[in-house]
């Protein structure tokens, strides 16, 4: 009895929520996903809604009560391998994508993840080397019956050998199959697609192969390419209009990467897609970012090499340009510009204006305004930042400490004491906004590096890096990662929890007042959203490197949370960094990931006890 | 004993070429790395940079192994170096248990098989615990 007092009102909250967002329960069970995403009980695009957000509105659990959250059930994935990315939820059913080989489960939420269907994809292994940074894979995009032109929806899949796969929601078999590219040149898929009206976008990796970036369209009706979009080349195969594409405001003109670049390297010159897609309905544009140019060796490709490192606003009709942004020119570090794009409206300098907010690897956290891409925010989201100084906003340039900028000197010299690593102030992992407060919440790395250059030669298929690098925590610090709160009003800090290993783990805001987030030795984390205090934790079976999601079942408020260490952390981290043992002592002894934590893959949903 | 090491040498010649020298070099000397008060060989620090462009990305820093790939460190204490440059040039597979191992073919990867035998000296040296971790130093140019 009292189970059902509690059940309904939980539902009025969660009917109260959707109206206030301009939807309704019952609109929610169909539609678009520009009205499912409203509703708080799916989760029903990889980050949450089109903004990237990762926010929910439920609020039953709360910061008074998440002490008593408790595992609900587990699901193991089957696979031993980096587990990114996370579920997504659409009605009673939940849907997983694993790593390679790219399992892809439907599982009935009315009895604990019963398996509903399974998809096993038939794939060459030999993809698997061609994978920078472990087999994972983040996420699979879902696509409602009314935007996919079927009767039940598609789940669609970007798998590792880069074959996109339509597969029936309710039962799991293939409705289409397409190609995005030569896995065996190393374009490889590790992105999580996004659904936008009638088509999904998916991205491509491969900048440690020489691979030269691109975005896909592809209809939902048939799987059929509408446009494709490279990140360098000539104008009309990156869809830029020399005269209506603007960088910085101004028209970028024609030619506008060919003529960064040496020669012919553009043609193996990366700028990969690998990140997240957000997307504006109202401006009609979609956002993402490119990723490091190839090689890692910057004396083998002078110029500002146009346009890896680069924020691209496109309108997903027909691709084109409408504005972009390079944060890197000439990147000398290896700092993809891929992270995601959270579309929120911050005050900047005491004026509302709709933003786009990026906290990008190099280490500054960008505000634009998404309608047209002016800059108008860029600090320093980690004070140990010292590659550049700071980011001069009528160029849009950052102004680089020649100390720190390998190939300032030439190849095979090893540059010093680099802040951040390669692997950034925050790499995919994505940081969360509450539209409640205000603020971000953004998992990071606390790693620096030694990073040296040299001369390599291109093989299709076969690495193409030229750089080797040595990581350590900054000078005077041992922790490796923090989880920060961000105000995008001020362009600080407001609150920082120190974290042993970096945190690659998605966050997760909600409207009970907690934050979650996982840890790479497998703790799933609660803290006060104002302060940062840690209100629960629990030690899921291995490290967490996928991202944290919240849905409602039968008016019960779950959270669930892949485990499964892995990715570049866990090969970055796994037996300790070179110097992270440096004047630690006996504490050192205990740097390397591996005495906490071993392979795995598991599914771990949360609920507070029932009443 | 002494035979199947020259043996051996030999094979490793036939597979991999140009990198004989170094290798037969390793032969008479037992071991394939000069390590002098801590300080390197040539070889030994051209293997350290090979490896950090080609094998790092895998199998971690300074050969100790990742949540991806084993540990070249415990590796080598028991792989020959025939062995060692059998798998670096043909790849391998083992697959299943949910856990797909799978190392490319470098054969054709001139960055690789050019230096084969200076990556087995600076593992062999790791592995022998003749270096430590992180980037090792140069021995002078007339000491080597």
């Amino acid at each position: 009895m009292k189970a059902n007092k509690r059940t309904a009102l939980t539902w009025s909250v969660a009917v109260g929520v959707g109206l206030a967002m301009g939807s309704s329960a019952a609109q929610a069970a169909g539609g678009t996903l520009q009205t499912m995403q409203n509703n708080a009980a799916n989760w029903v695009m990889p980050a949450g809604n089109f903004a990237n957000w990762r926010y929910s509105s439920l609020n039953q659990i709360n910061t008074k009560n998440v002490h008593q959250l408790t595992p609900a059930w587990t699901f193991s994935t089957g696979v031993l391998r980096g587990h990114e990315g996370g579920p997504l939820i659409i009605g009673n059913m939940m849907y997983v994508v694993t790593p390679f080989p790219n399992i892809v489960y439907g599982l009935d939420l009315n009895h604990q993840g019963r398996i509903v269907w399974k998809y096993v994809p038939v794939q060459d292994p030999n993809v698997i080397p061609v994978m920078c940074c472990d087999t994972v894979n983040r996420g699979a995009a879902y696509a409602p019956p009314a935007e996919a032109g079927n009767a039940d929806g598609l789940v669609i899949l970007h798998q590792a050998d880069n074959e996109v796969v339509a597969l029936d929601a309710k039962n799991g078999k293939v409705v289409w199959k397409a190609s995005n590219g030569n896995a065996k040149v190393g374009a490889t898929g590790t992105s999580a697609p996004q659904v936008i009206g009638d088509k999904v976008m998916v991205g491509v990796s491969g900048g440690e192969f020489g691979v030269r970036g691109y975005m896909t369209a592809f209809s939902l009706k048939d799987g059929k390419q509408v446009w494709r979009a490279y990140s360098e080349g000539p104008d009309n195969q990156i869809l830029f209009n020399p005269k209506t594409t603007t960088d910085m405001g101004k028209p970028v003109g024609a030619n506008s990467s060919l003529k960064t670049w040496q020669g012919n390297q553009w043609k193996i010159g990366g700028g990969d897609t690998w990140g997240w897609i957000s997307y504006d309905p109202k401006l009609n544009l979609m956002y993402y970012g490119s990723g490091n140019p190839s090689t890692w060796n910057p004396v083998q490709r002078p110029g500002d090499n146009k346009w890896s490192m680069t924020i691209f606003a496109r309108d997903p009709n027909t691709g084109m340009a409408k504005w972009v942004y390079q944060m890197t020119p000439h990147d000398q570090w290896d700092y993809d510009g891929v992270n995601e794009m959270i579309l929120a409206n911050v005050k900047v300098n005491g004026k509302a204006t709709p933003a786009l907010v990026h906290f990008d690897r190099n280490g500054f956290a960008y505000e634009l305004n998404r309608a047209t891409g002016a800059l108008l925010i860029a600090h320093k989201y980690d004070p140990v930042v010292n590659w550049a100084t700071s980011v001069n906003m009528k160029t849009g340039r950052p102004n680089v400490v020649a100390k720190y900028a390998p190939g300032s000197r030439g190849a095979e010299v090893n540059y010093k004491g680099i802040c951040p690593a390669a692997l950034g102030s925050k790499d995919e992992q994505p940081a969360a906004f509450s539209p409640k407060t205000g603020m971000f919440y953004v998992p990071t790395n606390n790693v620096c590096m030694d990073y040296e250059p040299f001369k390599v030669t291109y093989t299709a298929g076969q690495p193409y890096v030229g750089a080797t690098l040595s990581m350590f925590p900054p000078k005077g610090q041992s922790n490796l990662g923090n989880f920060i709160a961000w105000n995008p009003n001020t362009g600080k800090i407001a609150w920082s929890d120190p974290e042993a290993f970096s945190v690659w783990s998605g966050a997760l805001a909600t409207a009970g007042g907690v934050v979650f987030y996982g840890t790479l030795q497998g703790d799933l984390k609660a803290v006060d959203m104002k302060t940062g205090k840690e209100l629960w934790r629990f030690k899921t079976p291995s490290g967490i490197i996928g991202n944290v999601t919240a849905y409602e079942h039968n008016g019960r408020e779950y959270i669930a949370v892949l485990s499964g260490v892995g990715g570049w952390a866990g090969i970055g981290l796994a037996a300790g960094l070179t110097k992270g043992t440096d004047g630690l002592g006996a504490v050192g002894a205990y740097r390397a990931l591996s005495n906490y934590t071993n392979l795995g893959g598991v599914l771990t949903v949360f609920a507070l006890p029932k009443m | 004993m002494r035979r199947s090491v020259a043996l051996a040498v030999f094979a490793a010649f036939t597979i991999v070429g140009g990198a004989f020298v170094i290798a037969a070099r390793a032969d008479t000397a037992k071991k394939p790395y000069v390590v002098i008060n801590g300080k390197v060989n040539h070889p030994v620090f051209e293997g350290y940079l090979r490896y950090g462009e080609n094998c790092m990305r895998c199998h971690g820093e300074d050969g100790l192994g990742s949540s991806y790939a084993p540990s070249l460190v415990d590796a080598l204490k028991h792989l020959s170096y025939l062995q060692f440059a059998q798998t670096v040039i043909n790849g391998k597979k083992n697959l299943g248990n949910g856990m797909e191992l799978v190392m490319p073919a470098f054969g054709l990867n001139p960055d690789v098989v050019n230096y084969l035998s200076d990556i087995y000296a600076y593992l062999k040296a790791r592995s022998d615990g003749a270096i430590g971790r992180g980037r090792p130093h140069q021995l002078p140019k007339k000491a080597q």
